[in-house]
């Protein structure tokens, strides 16, 4: 990989037109235009998407944002549809149907609805067949597309429209499904774990490993969703930085089974500055809630250790 | 030229794709179709074709690689029966939506429950209103020769439409049967190499599939493609002759086995047409003027054709070999009573049901449904409808 540069990258052609519908302060489009900066110039791509707000506010016939040819299916397949597409470009390539000299990159985006939980199955088939592809999860932590309902991507605590905070309730229960770690046990050559950071650098770095490292590989990109972490639109890359900074979405890659850090705080940050921030986890600062953030702490604690082990490992 | 072998209904299948050498075939194994992806994987194997097979994870993931392959421009298939293609109804409307002639080599099974691996026509029929083209095998040499017309349909520019080509599971997809082949070259000259307008993989002429469209725009989209389902009617025929000039085997849009003269006609479709064509031979001997209408093309429904084939005879039976749970008898008894309606064609129409989940279906059966339809119309007696052939008393 080249030596980054902020500015030279960002003058790099958007991939990604504006004049999509996706709303202001959202994190997917972000994270979509730092993926495709990623791509070096000439090579082309087919772009996958699983069907979310990023598909219905992209691609609303007869406008495309897309600059590269670009499939939707449906919800579900993100990971059987770009399967299809690059097994058809080794077809093609291998019959002389398409020169030597063209090369097409394949990327698929797909929302935390589409990769964790119903397009669970087809992303797992496409990284264990090995296609020379990159699945990206922007990770929003709930079914925002349709109004905010819980996924497995949800952290515990979150106020969701189907784990709503009531007298009886203080939102989601579970914990958050570790997708990252789920991939990587996959054996794929590269999962990569990012967010927005103020440079961009580690997206663009781990971006461009994925697309230019052989065979199936994974990046889930924190993306965080104004409507449904209820946030001021300019406050995402300070969210961003303190879910970073509170080791609650840690940045870090795994390359053929080595996990590495890609950054350690120098003084890890209480997790109550990245759930006040957030109108979703409001609740957790009532009064007689306290052991709720002590619970919140403890699982962000046991989590943020277990990596630093993994990662110790020669 | 022709080649003569014996081949059950799914070697019969492989063999055609073998000579085809599609550009990829993603498929999930499901009984009574499993054959068809094991043999082609073989032929992969030991370099006789150079398919590229993806193994995927369930059905739902080969008609979505299915879909990307030939949008990505490959020209793709897959095989499956039963839950199978439950399981890919959503893809199948996707499919055909998009306008993508993917090939589906359907062994028709039971659906579940309770579970059984045994022929009728549920999962095909369930799939009717998907938006594919569909043409139903009486036997191997039928799914062999249906097979090589399956592309040069399917993606006919006037119809751009997906297809499956249907076969009995385990009374056709097993059953080992004479057959003739037709040459490799032969085969690879009919069918010809794909060449899409548009794809995803088209050098400086990026394409994009799948748009979200707001009502202003989708129903234009609908009508488009039932536009492309009724040219398909015309396209199946056009390839049917040229099909025949190459093998010297004539197909329509359904077959008429000694209907000219007859007054009773059983309306049959799949391997039980066999059986049928065996007990009219047996009654004409008796001096019975009896017939089979044998439905090759269920989709694009040949209706008008149907009513005016039936428009001489007295009395016409409706086999369904699928139930419809709607009190209203079976898919092709509710159609082909549309159709005869709308052409102002009154005969006696009686609907029956049979061979579910593999029963059996004899001469015995069909003898005793042309005695009934003869005593409806001699004996002026109502004939009871949705009647269930061979049920245990």
């Amino acid at each position: 990989m080249n030596s980054y540069n902020l500015k030279e990258v960002m003058n790099k052609p958007e991939r990604l037109a504006p004049g999509h519908r996706m709303c202001a302060g959202c994190g997917a489009t972000i994270a979509v235009r730092g993926v495709l900066r990623a791509l070096h110039e000439g090579d082309r791509a087919v772009i996958g998407n699983a069907t979310g707000c990023l598909e219905v506010s992209s691609y609303m016939y007869p406008y495309t944002a897309w600059e590269d040819s670009y499939i939707h299916n449906a919800f579900e397949n993100a990971g059987a549809t770009l399967s299809g597409v690059e097994t058809a470009y080794k077809a093609l390539k291998k019959r002389g149907r398409l020169s030597e000299k063209e090369n097409f990159k394949f990327i698929t985006f797909g929302g935390d609805g589409g990769t964790y939980d119903i397009g669970f199955q087809s992303l797992s088939g496409a990284m264990e067949r090995g296609h020379d592809m990159v699945y990206v999860c922007y990770d929003n932590g709930a079914y925002m597309n349709t109004g905010i309902q819980r996924s497995s991507a949800t952290p515990r605590y979150a106020d969701t429209t189907t784990t709503p905070v009531g007298k009886e309730s203080n939102g989601k229960m579970q914990s958050r499904k570790d997708l990252s770690a789920i991939i990587a046990d996959h054996d794929v050559p590269y999962v990569g774990q990012t967010t927005l950071t103020r440079d961009f650098k580690d997206l663009h770095r781990k971006a461009e490993k994925a697309i230019y490292t052989e065979g199936a590989c994974f990046l889930n990109v924190m993306t965080p969703c104004p409507r449904g972490w209820r946030y001021e639109t300019d406050e995402i890359m300070e969210i961003c930085r303190l879910a970073v900074e509170t080791c609650y979405w840690p940045l870090f890659e795994v390359e053929h089974g080595k996990w590495t850090l890609s950054y350690e705080p120098k003084k890890k940050l209480p997790i109550e500055d990245f759930l006040s921030k957030q109108g979703r986890f409001k609740h957790l600062f009532k009064k007689g809630n306290e052991e709720l953030l002590v619970a919140f702490q403890e699982e962000v604690d046991r989590r943020w250790e277990d990596l630093q082990y993994k990662c110790a490992r020669a | 030229m022709a080649k003569k072998d014996r081949m059950s209904g799914n070697e019969a299948v492989a063999y055609a794709i073998r000579q085809i050498n599609p550009d990829v075939m993603p498929a999930f194994p499901i009984t009574p179709s499993t054959e068809i992806p094991q043999m082609v994987s073989t032929y992969i194997a030991n370099g006789e074709i150079d398919t590229e097979f993806i193994p995927v994870e369930s059905e739902h993931s080969s008609m979505s690689a299915a879909i990307g392959a030939e949008a990505a421009g490959a020209r793709s298939l897959t095989a499956t029966s039963s839950c199978g293609l439950a399981l890919m109804w959503e893809e199948l409307l996707v499919a055909a939506s998009n306008r993508m002639p993917v090939a589906l080599a359907l062994v028709n099974r039971t659906l579940s429950g309770p579970i059984n691996i045994n022929c009728d026509h549920t999962d095909g029929m369930g799939a009717r209103d998907t938006g594919w083209i569909q043409i139903y095998a009486e036997n191997n040499q039928e799914a062999y020769d249906n097979f090589i017309q399956a592309y040069p349909i399917a993606e006919h520019k006037d119809v751009h439409l997906p297809i499956m080509i249907c076969q009995d599971g385990f009374i056709t997809s097993h059953a080992v049967e004479n057959i003739t082949l037709l040459e490799d070259e032969q085969v690879r000259e009919f069918v010809g190499t794909y060449e899409p307008e548009e794809y995803l993989l088209n050098p400086g002429k990026p394409m994009a599939l799948g748009p979200y469209s707001i009502s202003a725009y989708a129903m234009e989209a609908r009508k488009n493609q039932e536009i492309a389902m009724e040219n398909a009617k015309g396209v199946i025929l056009e390839v049917a002759d040229k099909f025949r000039a190459l093998s010297g085997r004539g197909f329509g849009l359904f077959e008429e086995y000694r209907t000219e003269d007859a007054d009773f006609i059983m309306l049959i479709m799949g391997s039980a047409a066999g059986t049928a064509k065996q007990a009219v031979d047996d009654l004409r001997k008796k001096g019975k003027k009896v017939g089979v209408l044998k439905l090759r093309v269920f989709r694009p429904f040949p209706a008008t054709e149907i009513a005016k084939a039936l428009s001489g005879c007295k009395a016409v039976a409706i086999m369904d070999r699928c139930e419809s749970y709607n009190g209203n008898g079976g898919p092709l008894g509710s159609e082909v009573m549309a159709g005869l309606y709308r052409e102002k064609i009154v005969i006696e129409a009686v609907n029956y049901i049979y061979g579910l989940a593999g029963r059996d279906f004899t001469v015995d059966h069909v003898y005793e449904i042309f005695e009934e339809l003869e005593k409806a119309v001699g004996e002026g007696k109502t004939v009871e409808q949705f009647r269930y052939i061979g049920l245990r008393e």
